[in-house]
């Protein structure tokens, strides 16, 4: 039954000649490639091979400066002047071309950022597009939307991204921002800068006025550069804990208004009436999806005392078919783990887990000789108080706890500054809504994890941050309102 | 010969002195001396916040049409005291007929919640249709443990249109009453204590903000504050510590005397919103749903 699976997978690899990478990329400011002020410029490696891709501009406060520039004169002059259908139908048109062009997109994304080709092309561009097409059809609806409110857009918005879900991060506050009647200047992140300057290339191609959507690109300097600029209404932000609450300080005392997505510790609870088979299917989605680099990540598996030997063999069992590889491979499960600093994060926690006494369990495979990549990890016998159990390490590194009643688990579920997702696995109907009305997260699977739709409101409770994007809900973190 | 009454805290149900055993002089507006207030605590905050955390799970799990019920049984019981809260009013210096407004429109405002505890789900809430075979749903639910600074310019409108609006929701709150003006706040306390409200769903505690908010904001254990006509360096302060576990902030500089200084936003602001994703099973022949 342990034995290793062997499966000797031919490879099966997507082809990176689909997409035109620029040796060098300027910064997108007002419909215009502008080069930085500062004449610097970055290097984005792939993290699969540690091969060079391009130069990227790395934008300083002048930079920023004359983005936000920009983006107020758009707003005051063009955009904040089109009615909602007018704004919709460019947002349509946006949506149409990131579905032509979806294909480029999902290597670009593999390509650039790490992640497995089979998810960049089933999960993240489809996505990406279909939250350009959800939102469009919203931006002549606001009224509708917010009865007896009068719902106005904010005017600009600073959007910082994160390196895990690169184009889909940028579909979450673009499009609804551009719906609500906002312009934008948005930062990408420095690992992952490359499919947002594709995406000013799809803007220019759709021909979204200028200034409407500026991309500077660069570092936590340039990043802190655009949260401090005075001229902003809003500022987005999806990333860590800590530099979320560094933005939250430094927006008191402004007018902004501001969102926050973080980081997660999220719970992954199975009862012991649960399909066991579709359970561990959705513990190996949950954990492992995108290398673990998601902030709503199944990070905690706690599995009823009673079904905990069985769920544990199947689990181990279950990692030696999971294929570590070639992000480009169609065979790949877990690419390569974005940047050399994630992996030395990721490494480090797996050696702390086992200074804290854990036992740990990795699959017997083979990882490629370059470029970053880890192991499948589970840790057992962890203590609730332990660090890898209470801190978020956004790797596939997943900690194993058992209990015996509900109100135990909902407890050490409860138990953690977190409060973005959680997964519960019943046959009960009835104890799925008693378990899930008792979580504090924003988000709760049941009998299924990881699942994401521009329909679908998503956000934290306590330090997983505030507001919500997708959805109704997500469209009042870009307007105001007066009664 | 008069009985004097003697103003306490309200926490966890109870009627304590501060723990701090200080209390301030009240004054009337001619300078007349008419009680003696407790001048509570670091450690009052915090025994407030520990029993507002206590009664939250309780007081949220309440069927929304009980709660309706319970926050109009506090309209009720303000009814049968209104002329008590009218001469506190006077004694803090409003004119009788500014007294008497101020008392009726505090009682329409707790029948005006009162209304919205089983309705505002409705409002807030949004079946989504995903691409995919799942039911998806989001509903609000509580924040948990708010902190409120009432309103600094009325003694009871304020407090009970910061109170409501949280309290409707599911929440629990620990709230610093006017200093200057405190006896409406603690005989508000006397109703809710009389008024089927579970001990610890309402704090209230008098003393000076300066000595009891940075406690309150700082505290790990609160989920968000509601500030109202503070000064901006005390907001800003506050919202700083606030900062530590990203507590929700809310400031208002409404004047609650106003008919508009109530709705659905007021309770939104202090509702989270949780969304849900169950699997529709693919019945062959069948169309799916949602």
């Amino acid at each position: 039954m342990m034995s290793k699976t062997n499966w000797n997978l031919e490879p099966a690899l997507e082809s990176a000649a689909l997409v035109q990478i620029k040796p060098q990329y300027e910064l997108f400011i007002d419909g215009k490639w502008q080069a930085p002020s500062s004449g610097a410029y970055f290097d984005s490696l792939n993290p699969a091979d540690e091969s060079h891709l391009a130069k990227i501009a790395w934008a300083n406060q002048v930079d920023v400066d004359a983005a936000v520039l920009a983006a107020r004169a758009a707003y005051t002059n063009v955009w904040s002047q089109l009615s909602g259908a007018e704004r919709g139908k460019y947002l349509f048109r946006i949506a149409r071309i990131m579905q032509e062009r979806a294909r480029e997109l999902a290597v670009l994304e593999t390509l650039d950022g790490g992640k497995p080709i089979r998810e960049a092309r089933d999960v993240d561009i489809p996505l990406a597009c279909n939250h350009f097409f959800y939102y469009a059809g919203w931006a002549d609806k606001l009224q509708e939307a917010f009865p007896g409110q009068v719902a106005t857009a904010l005017g600009v918005a600073g959007q910082i991204t994160p390196w895990n879900f690169p184009l889909l991060m940028l579909a979450w506050k673009i499009a609804p921002a551009l719906a609500c009647g906002n312009t934008v200047v948005l930062k990408p992140a420095e690992t992952t800068s490359l499919t947002a300057l594709k995406f000013a290339e799809i803007c220019q191609e759709a021909g979204l006025p200028s200034g409407v959507v500026n991309i500077v690109t660069g570092y936590g300097d340039t990043g802190a550069a655009l949260v401090a600029h005075p001229d902003l209404d809003k500022i987005a932000f999806t990333g860590s804990t800590a530099v979320g609450k560094q933005i939250q300080k430094a927006c008191i005392g402004t007018t902004k208004k501001l969102t926050l997505e973080l980081g997660g510790k999220s719970a992954n609870i199975i009862l012991e009436d649960a399909p066991i088979d579709q359970a561990v299917e959705g513990v190996i989605n949950a954990i492992f999806f995108n290398q673990g680099h998601v902030c709503c990540a199944g990070s905690r598996l706690f599995v009823q005392e009673s079904i905990a030997n069985q769920v544990l063999e199947k689990l181990k069992f279950r990692l030696q078919s999971i294929y570590v590889g070639n992000p480009l491979d169609k065979n790949t499960d877990i690419g390569a783990i974005n940047s050399k600093k994630q992996l030395e994060t990721i490494e480090r926690y797996i050696q702390l887990g086992l200074e804290e006494g854990a036992e740990i369990y990795q699959p017997t495979c083979d990882l490629p000789s370059s470029g970053y990549y880890c192991k499948p990890t589970l840790f057992m016998d962890v203590a609730q108080s332990a660090r890898i159990v209470q801190e978020e390490i956004f790797g596939p590194v997943l900690t194993i706890q058992t209990f015996r009643t509900i109100e135990e688990v909902v407890q050490k579920a409860n138990n953690s500054p977190y409060g973005l997702a959680a997964g519960i696995w019943t046959d009960k109907g009835s104890r799925i809504f008693g378990v899930s009305q008792q979580l504090h997260a924003g988000v709760v699977w049941a009998n299924t994890y990881n699942k994401f739709d521009p329909a679908s409101p998503f956000g934290g409770y306590k330090e997983s941050g505030f507001g919500r994007e997708g959805g109704l809900h997500g469209l009042s973190a870009y307007l105001k309102f007066t009664n | 010969m008069e009985v004097l009454k003697t103003y306490k805290l309200y926490i966890g149900g109870q009627f304590p002195r501060t723990e701090s055993g200080r209390t301030y002089a009240v004054y009337s507006a001619g300078g007349e001396h008419i009680a003696n207030a407790c001048q509570g605590s670091k450690k009052d905050i915090r025994n407030a916040v520990q029993a507002a955390r206590k009664a939250q799970a309780a007081w949220s799990h309440k069927s929304a049409f009980n709660r309706s019920q319970i926050v109009y049984r506090i309209a009720e019981m303000l009814e049968a005291k209104k002329a008590q809260f009218a001469e506190e009013l006077q004694a803090m210096g409003q004119s009788r007929q500014a007294a008497d407004e101020e008392v009726r429109k505090s009682i329409d405002r707790c029948v005006y919640y009162a209304g919205w505890a089983d309705k505002y789900q409705a409002l807030l809430s949004s079946v989504n249709p995903v691409a995919s075979s799942h039911f998806n749903f989001s509903i609000p639910e509580a924040m948990g443990v708010i902190g409120i600074v009432a309103c600094q310019q009325t003694s009871l409108l304020g407090l009970v249109s910061q109170i409501l609006p949280a309290v409707i929701g599911g929440n629990t709150v620990v709230v610093i009453a006017n200093k200057q003006l405190p006896l409406c706040a603690i005989s508000f306390a006397e109703v809710l204590a009389t008024s089927d409200v579970p001990g610890g769903v309402v704090n209230i505690l008098t003393g000076t903000v300066e000595e009891m908010l940075p406690t309150l904001s700082g505290h790990m254990d609160v989920n968000a504050l509601s500030l109202a006509q503070l000064d901006s360096a005390i907001i800003e302060n506050a919202q700083t510590e606030a900062v530590e576990n990203l507590k929700r902030v809310m400031s208002y500089s409404i004047d609650f005397s106003q008919s508009m200084a109530q709705g659905l936003s007021y309770i939104s602001d202090f509702q989270e919103v949780k969304t849900t994703w169950h699997p529709i099973e693919q019945i062959a022949g069948g169309a799916g749903g949602y």
